[in-house]
């Protein structure tokens, strides 16, 4: 019988570093695994910005590209 | 009457309007620079604004730096202005002008794409290529310029819901150095022109008014004062002063006086 307590994981890229997340995850739970707050991210993925509609139905996948912004101060 | 007259600010002046919502001042800040969160909330309170820009950046996972703007600022009390700064293409203005949109909160933008580093003056024509694009992206767009007259214009003919011409280079503190240029401007074009950058002190932001332009943005000059609450404030009267002044219509310059007093009656 396989170990499925060992959670498998992938990497992906977050905000231009390397990380290991685990597999499965759609968007919105993985920013609660970095615990963003998804009404204050905005996920553009693979250079397309997702609507915050979808992040609930978007699986992140191995080698995926993300970049997770929010508004700062600025002029 | 007089009384009635100045109790009255709605009889003084007519509010600015961009994009048919009517703004409560013609003031807007930047929320850039300022020392501390709280510091930043007291001067854009102070200073009556209702328009606020923000940046858009990448989250810090680290948690090394600040949270961001909106756990200090709401977004209901304000009118979040998302601008495009860094931006030195227009792809990538156009990029984070969509993710600043996707932010939920609005579709405005303040257009900014920057051609040289040092002096972080606009490159004229990527900015009109990006403002054409979101404006048929259907973007609110408020587009930072130089004070080129023709520029504005084509700025204006894109669809620009406001031109933004600066005063001086960002964050100079110079003030209003070509105010020819500036009230130009304002002569030709139908579009509410919002003057941006350079806007050092109160004097600048009342003679910048005085040129006749619909309203001023500035960040530096309340966030790098020593005391950025009182020249919030200090820019909210100057603002408004330098309106009223415009709108009263100044006496002529002289350059031979002419007495206040009259002549006759003088004791022998």
């Amino acid at each position: 019988m396989s170990d499925t307590l060992v959670a498998e994981e992938i990497t992906v890229r977050v905000n231009g570093d390397e990380c290991a997340i685990p597999a499965g995850l759609t968007v919105d739970r993985l920013l609660e695994h970095l615990s963003l707050n998804p009404r204050m991210v905005v996920v553009e993925r693979n250079c397309e910005i997702l609507r915050r509609e979808s992040l609930a139905e978007t699986v992140v996948h191995e080698g995926d590209s993300l970049e997770l912004v929010h508004f700062v101060g600025g002029g | 009457m007089s009384e009635a007259l100045l109790d009255s600010p709605a009889a003084l002046d007519t509010p600015l309007v961009i994009a048919d919502r009517p703004l409560r001042s013609r003031l807007m800040l930047g929320t850039g620079k300022y020392r501390t969160n709280a510091e930043m909330v007291a001067a854009i309170e102070a200073s009556g604004t209702e328009v606020v820009t923000v940046a858009v950046r990448r989250v810090d996972l680290d948690r090394t730096k600040e949270e961001g703007v909106l756990h200090h600022l709401d977004p209901s009390e304000y009118l979040l202005l998302p601008n495009t700064a860094g931006c030195y293409t227009a792809e990538d203005a156009i990029r984070y002008a969509r993710l600043a949109r996707a932010a939920g909160f609005t579709n405005w933008v303040k257009l900014e794409v920057i051609g040289d580093q040092e002096t972080l003056l606009p490159d004229a024509d990527a900015t009109l290529r990006a403002a054409k694009e979101l404006v048929a992206d259907g973007f609110v767009v408020l587009a930072y310029t130089n004070d080129d007259l023709i520029t504005a214009l084509r700025l204006e003919d894109a669809g620009c819901a406001a031109v933004m011409p600066l005063a001086s280079p960002i964050g100079s503190g110079l003030g209003l150095v070509n105010p020819y240029n500036i009230r130009t401007i304002k002569a030709r074009l139908s579009v509410p022109v919002i003057v941006d950058a350079g806007v050092g002190t109160a004097s600048d932001a009342a003679v910048t008014m005085e040129q006749g332009v619909d309203g001023i943005l500035m960040n530096t000059a309340v966030a790098e004062a020593r005391d950025p609450v009182r020249m919030g404030r200090a820019m909210a009267l100057a603002t408004e002063a330098g309106r009223l002044a415009y709108l009263a219509g100044r006496m002529p310059r002289r350059e031979r006086a002419v007495p206040s007093s009259p002549l006759a009656g003088m004791l022998d």
